[in-house]
């Protein structure tokens, strides 16, 4: 069985404030494969943004990784210093962040850029990294690459701009690519090419993805597995096609049910009610049971863990523990 | 007296962008104008909603913006059950503004931070001196209450709730002056999924409730599927389809409303195979000549280069498509 | 949670009590204000009326009585027999007085000016944000000179005396509009676009009703950091010019008037008159700043 290679295991992130230490990621572990794509999906305030600043080492102060272990092909990378991390940014780990127009430093092009990050991570030539960075562009579809990479940031569109920042992530050749909220600032049509692109990319060099993204339709497209975090946990993990065709986790069940898609007709979308709780106000238990609507007794005392349910997929809802539901309706009279 | 609440007729707009006088005359360059809205017409029956749709720089803010009045248009003609809007100003237009609202996409910008939000809520009634004192009290704790928050949250500040939340208090000061027609620009583009499903909700439960009639601007085709009765295609500022709900998706006419669908994720996981969109969408201030879509259009042919489509009678509603109109006899 | 518990746990009442700085320096700017104002109480002489004075009483040291008079003064006596420790308090009043209706006429000038030209932009804005670049580019106590010298040509001499403090705070404030000005212009551009404002005018809020009821509160935040160094800043505006001889009238001495007698006769051994009133100054305008300096970093978000 080849190994992970990149294992998360039990992290958890806090921000010291001044009313109180804030958990904003409590106990998450997954690992990704080589080449496997794993969509991290959740609402806002879910942490899967943190997840990806985490393990890329961009936390920013005063949120610190306060327990856990990040491994990269069995390191630990989260204990660093920052000379280190540095090193393995962009080597080892790439990284494609939402905003095309700020990931990009307007005032040099993108040759300077692009061949900057190349020799960082290669005992090259300059002509050498240039070759190496036109041939990127090219691949990433930029029409006349060899002409437009000694263009501006500005002078591309939206989605060529992207483009640029999917080959700027790829021309260290990582292993892994950390791609949060990639086309959400970009139109339908051009959205449906950078995924594509994304994919396709990725396979060919064999990277592996770890696509942050509150779209779910995105997720279905381009992920192999899927984690679904609620309040800073794990609340549902595993291969894409189950997860959504056939939804374990309430949460994830009422995620699913509240997208209004191209194809079946409700009148009514499913709606959870309520919202996800503040990072100072998570109930006891499991952090879901206030919206839940199948919550018993104990999901208002102990937390769930994730509990494994097949292959590589794991569910953190009690109503999946069997001996504990078993016992329970012993005890209820 | 005709059916259509608001009817909308060659509806254009040009912005201004070019650069300095001074700038023009040293680098002799011509003045540019910016076509963000070319020609638009359509109507919107009382109690319906009708969506428009487009990408970005397809011009549909624009047009919410200029059916409620928020900037002019350049050429055209807006009516609003039977009166002309443009062009009106005044006691007539004040009158009018009781009528229709406006719902915004953000939902943290769209609230005064300063304000509470009971003032918030009340500040359609005192603009137009529709009730006093108590009677303004009282309305407001039953706007919040049909909204799904509490009389109580009159108190609060903006600050104090969450983006789902902030979006509901929009709505009950959209509802307060009881009007019947309300424009929507994106009202659930910034909220998550989940908040979305309530909100979409609640606007379909208040719609049955009074009989609004609904303007909806989106860029999202699922929600506009869910939400919308009838649904018109921007591209580029023009409108080049319109078609009846939920057959627009299975019957699309126009070969960018094709191109549109075929680029939304798959969530069902049909595994159908998806052609490749071409190209991205092209600058306004320059667009292609004739009709705008030709540099991507699958069924592009040389008349396209050179006219712009007008309108055919389609057997969903009406597109603009010079390929439509080669039917078989 | 009453109002009180609300305002004492916010954000802006924490980072003060954990502020030494903030908290000693409002405590001292409080001290010197409740001075001022009490001082007709306090004070334990009034030296603005001439007719109690007595030159014999002039240049007494500091708790040591005087030869001629016998009388003993806790900061001793300038040149005309005033005791500094009164001056000093009657002083600071017509400072702080004179300072506070500065700043507040600044401000209603600036952010009236400011309001209109980001309400308004096109024309309008560029007009008046050419005015303000102008007077920018001199130094203010030169345009409160002129515009000082320029009142007293209109001003018949026998009026001089009563109008000295309203030419005085009219100079300063005016002087001093721009900044305001500035400031509230960029704010008021930013929330002109916002939604909320984009609502009100779907209402049909009138414009003016919007400005002042939507916008204003919105751009006030850095408004109140600028007052509050202006406060401090105008405070010695006012000291300079009556240094210069141009400020208040020499029968009703500020601390800047006595800062200029002080200097005359410091290297003649006086050194009392100079020292007392500097420090006073001194306080009165570092607390002022201080307080400014941890207001703005208070409510700056980014810092928090």
């Amino acid at each position: 069985m080849t190994d992970a290679l990149l294992s998360v295991r039990n992290l958890r992130v806090e921000f010291p404030t001044r009313r109180g230490v804030l958990t904003a990621i409590d106990d998450v572990s997954f690992d990704i494969m080589p080449g496997e794509v794993l969509g991290v999906v959740g609402e806002s305030g879910a942490g899967k943004s943190l997840t990806g600043a985490a393990i890329i080492g961009l936390l920013e102060p005063p949120g610190r990784i306060a327990g856990g272990e990040i491994l990269l092909k069995g390191q630990r990378i989260d204990n660093l210093g920052a000379e280190a991390m540095r090193r393995i940014r962009g080597k080892r780990i790439g990284m494609v962040f939402q905003d095309p127009l700020t990931s990009l430093n307007p005032i040099y092009t993108v040759a300077q850029q692009l061949i900057e990050t190349i020799r960082t991570h290669a005992d090259i030539s300059e002509g050498e990294a240039r070759k190496r960075a036109v041939a990127l562009l090219d691949r990433v579809g930029i029409p006349a690459a060899a002409r437009r990479i000694d263009d501006y940031p500005h002078h591309f569109s939206g989605g060529m701009r992207q483009r640029v920042v999917i080959a700027l992530a790829l021309c260290a050749e990582p292993e892994l690519v950390i791609a949060d909220e990639p086309t959400t600032a970009l139109d339908v049509s051009v959205q449906s090419q950078i995924i594509d692109l994304i994919k396709e990319i990725c396979a060919e060099r064999g990277a592996a993805v770890m696509l942050i993204t509150h779209d779910m339709g995105v997720i279905a497209e381009t992920a192999d597995r899927v984690a679904v975090l609620y309040s800073g946990r794990l609340a549902e993990i595993g291969p894409v096609t189950q997860v959504i065709t056939a939804p374990e986790h309430p949460y994830t069940v009422g995620l699913m049910g509240s997208i209004p898609t191209l194809t079946q007709d409700h009148a009514r979308l499913v709606a959870i009610p309520g919202a996800m709780p503040r990072l100072n106000a998570i109930p006891q238990g499991c952090a879901f049971n206030p919206r839940c609507e199948r919550a018993f007794d104990r999901c208002f005392t102990e937390r769930p863990e994730p509990l494994p349910r097949g292959d590589r997929r794991r569910v953190a809802c009690w109503l999946y523990d069997e001996v504990a539901t078993a016992g329970q309706e012993k005890a209820h009279v | 007296m005709s059916d259509a609440l608001l009817k909308v007729a060659n509806l254009t707009r040009y912005f201004d962008v070019s650069k300095p006088w001074l700038n023009r005359v040293l680098e002799r360059e011509d003045k540019q104008f910016l076509t963000a809205v070319a020609d638009v017409s359509f109507e919107i029956k009382r109690g319906e909603t009708f969506a428009l749709v487009g990408e970005s720089g397809s011009g549909k803010s624009t047009i919410a913006k200029m059916v409620v009045g928020l900037i002019g248009a350049s050429e055209g003609t807006i009516d609003f059950d039977g009166h002309r809007m443009t062009g009106t100003a005044g006691a007539e237009m004040r009158d009018l503004r009781r009528r229709f609202q406006m719902i915004f996409q953000d939902p943290f910008a769209s609230l005064n931070p300063r304000w509470r939000v009971g003032d918030i809520i009340a500040e359609p009634i005192h603009t137009f001196g529709l009730l006093k004192g108590a009677e303004v009290t009282n309305r407001v704790g039953e706007l919040l209450d049909t909204v799904g928050l509490s009389a109580k949250d009159a108190e609060k500040f903006p600050h104090e709730f969450s983006g789902g939340q902030r979006q509901r208090i929009a709505i009950a000061r959209a509802l307060s002056s009881k009007p019947e027609f309300i424009v929507c620009d994106e009202p659930t583009s910034a909220l998550d999924v989940s908040v979305q499903a309530q909100i979409l909700n609640l606007m379909k439960d208040l719609q049955d409730e009074m009989g609004l009639t609904y303007l909806f601007i989106s860029h999202d085709l699922s929600v506009v599927r869910h939400m919308a009765n009838r649904i018109g295609v921007l591209y580029l500022g023009r409108l080049v389809e319109v078609a009846d709900g939920k057959r627009l998706f299975t019957e699309p006419q126009h070969p960018y409303t094709r191109m549109l669908l075929d680029a939304v994720p798959d969530l069902a996981l049909s595994g159908r195979r998806r052609k490749p969109v071409e190209g991205e969408i092209p600058n306004p201030i320059n667009p292609p000549s004739g009709c705008a879509f030709h540099p991507r259009c699958p069924l592009a042919m040389p008349r396209c280069k050179v006219d712009a489509p007008h309108r055919v009678e389609t057997a969903t509603g009406y597109a603009a498509c010079f390929a439509l109109e080669k039917q078989p006899a | 949670m009453n109002r009180f518990a609300r305002m004492w746990d916010s954000d802006i009442a924490w980072s003060f009590r954990h502020s030494p700085v903030a908290i000693v320096a409002t405590v001292v700017a409080l001290i010197i204000i409740l001075a001022a104002v009490l001082a007709p109480w306090i004070a334990p002489y009034n030296p603005f009326d001439s007719r109690s004075l007595n030159l014999m009483d002039g240049f007494t040291p500091p708790n040591v009585p005087n030869q001629f008079t016998g009388n003993t003064y806790l900061m001793g006596t300038d040149n005309q027999g005033r005791d500094i420790f009164s001056t000093i308090l009657y002083g600071a009043r017509i400072s702080l007085f004179v300072g506070f209706a500065a700043v507040v006429f600044a401000m209603v000038l600036g952010i009236g000016l400011g309001l209109l030209a980001g309400w308004r932009g096109g024309w309008v804005d560029s007009l008046l944000m050419r005015i303000a670049d102008v007077q920018l580019s001199f130094p203010s106590i030169l345009i409160a000179l002129l515009i000082f010298g320029v009142a007293r040509g209109f001003i018949p001499p026998s009026m001089r005396e009563e109008v000295a403090i309203w030419v005085l705070i009219v100079s300063i404030g005016l002087s001093d509009w721009v900044q305001y000005a500035r400031v509230v212009r960029g704010a008021a551009m930013v929330e002109k676009s916002k939604e909320y404002v984009q609502a009100a005018r779907v209402i049909g809020v009138h414009p003016a009703r919007i400005v002042l009821r939507h916008i204003l509160p919105n751009v006030m935040g850095p408004v109140l950091v600028i007052a509050t160094i202006g406060l401090a800043l105008a405070i010695i505006a006012e000291a300079t010019l009556s240094f210069l001889g141009v400020g208040v009238p020499p029968t009703q001495p500020s601390l800047g008037t006595l800062i200029r007698i002080g200097q005359q006769y410091l290297f003649s051994g006086e050194w009392w008159i100079l020292l007392f009133p500097s420090i006073a100054l001194l306080l009165l305008a570092l607390s002022v700043n201080l307080l400014g300096d941890w207001l703005r970093d208070a409510l700056n978000p980014r810092l928090r």
